[in-house]
């Protein structure tokens, strides 16, 4: 659906005389010359990927020798050699870290938030507005104010570099915003489904297991996704509360950086490795994706 | 998969934030089977726990600890924030941080402005939308080690200098023989002027033009280049261009002896008057000529740039282009979030609007400058405003594209804050002072969203 072919029309029903054929051919090669410039957008922001890609699967001497993009002429050099070699590492341990953080934390906010969401869009108690309003203004709260604290207080009671405190970190700061995306869901419910099972004598936990959460499915959906893939990705909580042995692949790839030259080898592969299943979530579910984002763009 | 990328159109006001909360709010107001409060509070515990525990409760410690000194014994009031404002470096840390917030966010919307609408005229706008959207999927470490490999110096590693210098040696064509020169002395018909080569004669159509060059460097000889030749007697300007040294020793100074090879690549210039007329490249045995050049007498001149070192490209991890350069990591990250938040709040744009225009008679820039953008605004606020808040806590892309060395011109705020408390710094008072200062920077955005909610439910 361009636009062109969506104006042409209408203007020769309207009976506009300006738009003769002059203006037509102009308007193809303006249409030639955008389609171009979008090949070339699109290549820009395409190719630095793909030279990821193939930087991961060539030796460190050739990657040292000639840039990535000789492999059109050379397609031989290819090897999964960097990507056999990082998984004997000891890589593997730190990809199951990022699981084992990620995979309970997206479940800790999906369930802790829909059960506050739904309190705020549907249940009367006092100062709920006023609460409210302090999610929506927790919604960008710098992480690093609670660095120094939470350091402080895990030390305490023990839990400093384990992956319980990695995920309640992340749990508590996904929080405002899940809530707060969920509560605007919510709050779109139709309150006659509410209402019929309250007046059957539904307990609350029941109507939100077997009612709000079902109906809530999209927005679960975009959640999960989005707090998944944010914790995923995340560098900064794991490398101030991940020990060694629990650190996860954005942290155990940062520690390679220094020698950037000589590891370019780890580094490439760990990279693509790491953003392989962020990418399989994206373009399966990118609806969602699209959908939390917009939802939650006050973020 | 064939999802187009816009998903539902969502108009602009619920885009910035506010919910849709119309139908909702009556039946709630009139709701009498509601829990007591006892169970809402059941509900809401754990994440109030979670919130208080983790998120407000470091607030206030954050500020108590950034009044104190390093180990956190001693008081120090707001020593801490004056240490943020005097220090050098942490100065360049604010400096850089400032420069963020004004470059980053404005490109962003405006490249996202420009993509949003230009998709609308191509067939493969999903398609494309994907590709640009895509980063955003990415840990920012993953995209840091993408463009640590595209900013590389050397210009057969990184994609960025090749494609400097490739586009550089396409306009100026320079093989680059640093430290060659004329042939010097009074038999010599050429001579040095200021860097470029002149020859001392005017020059006419049907006499070859030589232009001997010594000094050429061993190994930049480049490989294609032929014995060298005088190009035979023509109707225009022509001449040859040559290393005029015989290895192994003799042969005649200024004449083109059987092993002189020609410097291929050179460029050359036809002069009268001061204006260059025409210019042109020398051939693989250092001939040249001049086609179509109008009769009378040129100075033949080898410019400058033939004399320059080949063109390297830029160092982006060096410490002058460093910020601009994870800037450019940073747009490439987010140009995609940009483009599908106003390419959704302009399929919300009542068409008839543009339609009208158009018919009356307003031209296409007309139409963009004064329908479409103000009908946009909001939306590409909420863009902007998202984007100077990233910005402001800018941090895994700098730490990853920096190198260790240039890491103090790179720094902002966000990083340094884990410097000094974590990153070997150990100074948690001035850690906290940097995070609360932070806090302070992002806390007009917070007013903000609050207002902006507090509209949209009334």
């Amino acid at each position: 659906m361009t636009s062109a072919t969506a104006t042409a029309p209408t203007g020769l029903e309207t009976g506009a005389p300006r738009r003769g054929l002059a203006s037509k051919i102009v308007d193809r090669i303006g249409g030639g010359a955008v389609q171009v410039i979008m090949i070339l957008l699109g290549l820009f922001w395409l190719v630095p990927t793909l030279g990821l890609l193939v930087v991961s699967m060539r030796t460190t001497q050739v990657n040292n020798a000639e840039g990535w993009w000789t492999i059109f002429t050379k397609p031989a050099e290819l090897t999964l050699q960097n990507y056999a070699d990082l998984l004997a590492s000891g890589f593997t341990a730190s990809f199951w870290n990022t699981v084992a953080i990620t995979v309970p934390t997206t479940i800790l906010v999906i369930g802790i938030a829909a059960m506050a969401a739904y309190a705020f869009a549907w249940m009367e108690f006092p100062g709920r507005d006023l609460s409210f309003l302090v999610v929506v203004g927790l919604l960008i709260v710098p992480i690093q104010i609670a660095l120094i604290p939470i350091a402080s207080f895990y030390g305490g009671i023990g839990i400093f570099g384990s992956i319980p405190g990695v995920v309640l970190f992340h749990t508590a700061f996904g929080l405002p915003f899940a809530i707060f995306l969920l509560r605007n869901f919510f709050v779109g419910i139709p309150a006659s489904l509410l209402e019929a099972a309250r007046m059957d004598g539904a307990p609350e936990w029941r109507i939100f297991v077997s009612v709000v959460f079902p109906l809530g499915k999209p927005a679960i959906a975009s959640l999960g996704i989005f707090q998944f893939l944010w914790v995923w990705n995340d560098m900064l909580i794991a490398l101030v509360f991940a020990n060694p042995e629990n650190q996860p692949m954005t942290k155990a790839l940062q520690s390679q950086m220094r020698q950037f030259g000589s590891n370019v080898d780890i580094l490439s592969s760990g990279a693509f490795l790491s953003l392989i299943i962020p990418l399989v979530l994206f373009f399966a579910f990118q609806r969602y994706f699209v959908q939390g984002m917009m939802a939650g763009s006050v973020k | 998969m064939t999802e187009r990328l816009d998903g539902p159109q969502v108009p602009p006001a619920e885009i910035a934030g506010g919910p849709s909360t119309g139908p909702a709010e009556t039946p709630r107001k009139q709701r009498r089977l509601g829990p007591s409060p006892a169970v809402a509070i059941a509900f809401l515990l754990p994440a109030a726990l979670l919130l208080g525990i983790w998120v407000v409760y470091p607030i206030v410690y954050s500020i108590f600890r950034s009044l104190f000194d390093s180990v956190g014994t001693g008081f120090v009031g707001l020593g801490n924030y004056a240490t943020i404002f005097t220090d050098g470096g942490m100065l360049t840390t604010i400096r850089n941080n400032l420069i963020w917030v004004v470059v980053a966010p404005i490109v962003v919307t405006t490249l996202g402005l420009i993509f949003a609408v230009l998709t609308e005229r191509i067939r493969w706008s999903t398609a494309f939308k994907l590709i640009v959207f895509m980063p955003m999927a990415v840990s920012l470490m993953a995209a840091g080690v993408i463009f640590r490999l595209v900013y590389e110096q050397s210009p057969d590693k990184g994609l960025a200098n090749a494609v400097l210098t490739t586009v550089h040696d396409t306009f100026s064509s320079s093989q680059g023989y640093p430290e060659a020169r004329p042939r010097e002395g009074d038999q010599s018909p050429v001579a040095d002027d200021g860097g470029a080569v002149v020859t001392k004669q005017p020059a006419q159509a049907g006499q070859p033009v030589m232009i001997p060059i010594v000094g050429v460097k061993q190994g930049l000889m480049p490989t294609d280049a032929q014995p060298a030749k005088a190009p035979a007697v023509g109707d225009g300007l022509s001449g040859v261009v040559w290393f005029d040294f015989t290895p192994g020793g003799g042969g005649t100074s200024g004449a083109v002896d059987g092993s002189e090879k020609g410097l291929p690549g050179m460029t050359v210039e036809a002069v009268q008057n001061g204006q260059v007329t025409a210019t042109t490249t020398t051939a693989g045995d250092g001939s040249f000529q001049f086609e179509g050049l109008a009769a009378g007498s040129y100075v033949v001149r080898l410019p400058k740039s033939n004399f320059e070192a080949a063109y390297g490209g830029l160092s982006w991890l060096g410490p002058t282009l460093i910020t601009p350069a994870i800037i450019g990591a940073f747009v490439w990250v987010w140009a995609g979030f940009a483009m599908v938040l106003i390419a959704a709040g302009l399929a919300a744009i009542p068409r008839d609007a543009l339609e009208a225009a158009r018919i009356d008679g307003a031209t296409e820039w007309q139409v963009f400058r004064k329908i479409t953008v103000p009908l946009l605004s909001p939306v590409l606020l909420v863009v902007f405003v998202t984007m100077i808040i990233n910005t402001l806590k800018v941090f895994d892309l700098v730490f990853i594209i920096a190198p260790a060395s240039v890491q103090p011109q790179a720094n902002v705020i966000a990083l340094e804050m884990w410097r000094v408390s974590f990153g070997g710094g150990n100074n948690q008072g001035l850690g906290s002072a940097l995070s609360v200062f932070l806090l302070i920077l992002v806390l007009p955005f917070m007013i903000m969203n609050i207002r902006r909610f507090k509209r949209g439910e009334s």
